[in-house]
């Protein structure tokens, strides 16, 4: 098992810090300008995933998901969420927190790669194991 | 304009723009607390210093600012075009004598050299005011003669006419972006106004202060309540509007998912929603562009260094450069000579060409992106380090501007870094350049260099893009259409035809007839 996005003690503190205020919480990888290219994080009953989003794992219980379309050119790379300290994300809940999440990513190896090449990644509409989460089945 | 002259620092002795120490909500035509008297630290990213505090309103503040819009737009809905257009024709005029105040504050607020506050944002700002108030004044209704025509009752034999008249929605929400602040409160706010509608706008939080400059420059232009400005954190501030039902329409320009978010409210509400969410714009150089006069190939390496506009924070950054093998090296040559020649220097300066980013997280977010593309075998062509500044500067958010070489699978290629950082890559022929320039999720902008007529037309309707530039770039005129392909968008800016997004319909359908129809 390899898995394609993990979290730093940061980014867990601050996970902790959020489910206290929202509950349980999701994130999504958005793409494009201003507050693109970086994880926004809502409480979970929130945001409604695509059914063909891309589930990438768990951070701090949490699971994190990536447009299929998307997914498709990132698919060689591990995704470590960090926290830098900042100002907006549009609705992204850690706003008013004065911190930003942020994405930060490694290349798998081959080794890995070949892992993974056995692991596909779920869609949204095949997990039904995520308390809360809405989504088109 | 003496090119050497230097704005002392806004808010510093002798300094031409002296910021207050806090801006309230403008709501209703008055400066407005937020509801829950809580405020934020806004910080200028040119030296990291703070400006002033902002209102931090949450959804209480967005409803007061509905209820002046709400009480508000039945009148400015009715007064009629020249009445709004003359209101839109004097806050260009006002707009225009104060270029000075507003450039110095958008450098403050988001980092651009003050140079092209003065050459594009303040002068596009004024044009679109201008070019609304015209549009609306010409708008014409259309009259069909349906005498004779089937239509199922009605007795259209008898005489009926179709009158067809845009009307104004209502109230509409808008949520603008932090790349050109008081740009983008121009392109939503001037065919909203045109159209008749009134707005509330939530600016960006990382950069709400130059829009309350040009609001207390503009208030006594405009009848309360029309326009509302609320600010504060997205998910406090941005969130209620967005998903507001007392909103007939919502306006956005950022990213994906929270497009993606936007459209989930909508579908609550029923209401249409136009999108600007970015993109990963290809810039595509012809072998025959070299064949090109000393001056048109200098006017194609400008065309690469377009992507340090606005240290490329702009959703149309050319940030894929394509150009054909076999002119790779002397182009390239040229573009780095260029690229050094660049004045990186306080962007308070009317020389400087290069200023700051508009945050911390965007200078992070940019820089993280400079590891993964080494991390994934991209070469570094020049820059690919974070800039040290001196002195007051230090503090600030700045970065080299910089250029990879790849290929286009790599994430470098496909995703929006919005900084000073362009992925290079090359082509062997049309079918191939078209290919690659096609290859990505985005299609908001492209660049097409060529001297031959017939490639440019060939790949100017191939390209899946709503703007394709040919032989030039950045070039943001009213009355071209701007938006969106595939996820980059739905809907068009910066032209007449945004009208519509703003107006709906009214048939009124007038039958002649003094008989029965005959059904009943």
């Amino acid at each position: 098992m390899v898995d394609r996005v993990s979290a730093t003690d940061a980014t867990v503190s601050l996970i902790n810090e959020l489910k206290e205020i929202h509950g349980p919480l999701l994130f999504h990888q958005s793409g494009g300008c201003c507050d693109g290219s970086a994880p926004m994080c809502f409480a979970r009953g929130d945001f409604k995933v695509g059914s063909r989003d891309v589930f990438l794992g768990v951070i701090n219980e949490q699971p994190f998901f990536m447009a299929e379309d998307q997914f498709s050119y990132w698919e060689h790379t591990h995704l470590i969420i960090d926290v830098v300290a900042g100002r907006g994300g549009m609705f992204s809940v850690e706003g008013p927190t004065g911190k930003r999440f942020l994405t930060r990513s490694r290349v798998f190896s081959d080794e890995e790669a070949i892992i993974l090449s056995k692991q596909p990644a779920q869609r949204a509409k095949d997990l039904d194991d995520v308390e809360g989460l809405k989504t088109t089945s | 304009m003496d090119a050497t002259q230097s704005f002392v620092y806004p808010g510093d002795k002798g300094a031409k723009l002296m910021p207050k120490s806090r801006y309230e909500n403008f709501i209703g035509g008055k400066w407005v607390k937020p509801k829950d008297g809580k405020y934020f630290e806004n910080v200028s990213p040119t030296t990291g210093r703070v400006i002033c505090e902002i209102a931090r309103s949450n959804a209480a503040d967005v409803d007061a600012a509905l209820d002046a819009a709400h009480a508000a737009a039945p009148d400015w809905g009715k007064c009629g075009p020249a009445i709004r257009s003359n209101i839109l024709l004097k806050i260009a005029d006002r707009i225009e004598e104060n270029t000075e105040m507003l450039a110095l504050a958008e450098t403050l607020d988001n980092g651009k050299p003050i140079r092209e506050g003065f050459a594009a944002d303040i002068p596009l700002t004024v044009d679109h005011f201008r070019y609304f108030a015209g549009a609306i004044r010409a708008q014409e209704g259309t009259i069909g003669n349906i005498d004779g025509m089937q239509s199922g009752g009605g007795n259209s034999a008898q005489g009926m006419m179709a009158y067809h008249y845009p009307e104004p929605l209502g109230v509409v929400g808008q949520i603008i972006p932090w790349n050109f602040p008081i740009l983008m409160a121009a392109w939503k706010l001037a065919p909203a106004l045109a159209a008749g509608n009134a707005v509330v706008l939530k600016p960006a939080e990382q950069t709400p202060f130059s829009i309350c400059v040009l609001m207390e420059l503009i208030e006594d232009l405009l009848p309360p309540g029309v326009v509302n400005i609320v600010q504060g954190f997205g998910v406090e501030a941005g969130k209620p509007l967005a998903s507001s039902n007392r909103v007939k329409k919502v306006g956005f320009t950022g990213e994906t998912t929270t497009g993606r978010l936007i459209l989930q409210y909508a579908s609550e509400n029923l209401i249409p929603v136009t999108l600007e969410l970015g993109g990963k714009s290809p810039n595509i150089y012809f072998k025959d562009v070299m064949d090109g006069s000393d001056d048109y190939i200098s006017r194609c390496v400008e065309g690469f260094l377009h992507a340090y506009f606005n240290q490329g924070e702009v959703c149309t950054c050319p940030s894929r450069a394509v150009i054909h093998e076999d002119i790779y090296e002397p182009f390239m040559e040229m573009v780095k000579a260029r690229v050094n020649a660049l004045n990186c220097g306080t962007p308070f300066s009317l020389d400087t060409q290069v200023g700051a980013q508009a945050s911390g997280e965007q200078f992070e977010k940019i820089m993280s992106y400079m590891d993964i593309g080494r991390q994934e075998g991209a070469n570094v062509i020049f820059g690919g380090e974070k800039r040290s500044m001196d002195g007051a500067l230090s503090g600030g958010y700045y970065v080299q501007p910089t250029a990879f070489k790849g290929n286009n699978n790599m994430r470098v290629f496909q995703e929006e870094i919005f900084g000073p950082v362009v992925s290079v890559t090359t082509f062997k022929d049309e079918a191939e350049a078209l290919a690659i320039a096609n290859d990505t999720l985005y299609g908001l902008g492209a660049g097409v260099w060529s001297r031959d007529a017939n490639i440019c037309y060939r790949m100017g309707s191939g390209i899946q893009a709503g703007r394709v530039w040919v032989n030039c770039y950045h070039s943001y005129p009213a009355h071209a259409a701007f938006g969106g392909y595939k996820n980059s968008g739905i809907g068009r800016e910066t032209h007449k035809m945004m009208l519509s997004h703003y107006q709906q319909t009214k048939n009124v359908l007038v039958s002649y007839s003094e008989i029965p129809d005959g059904f009943f």
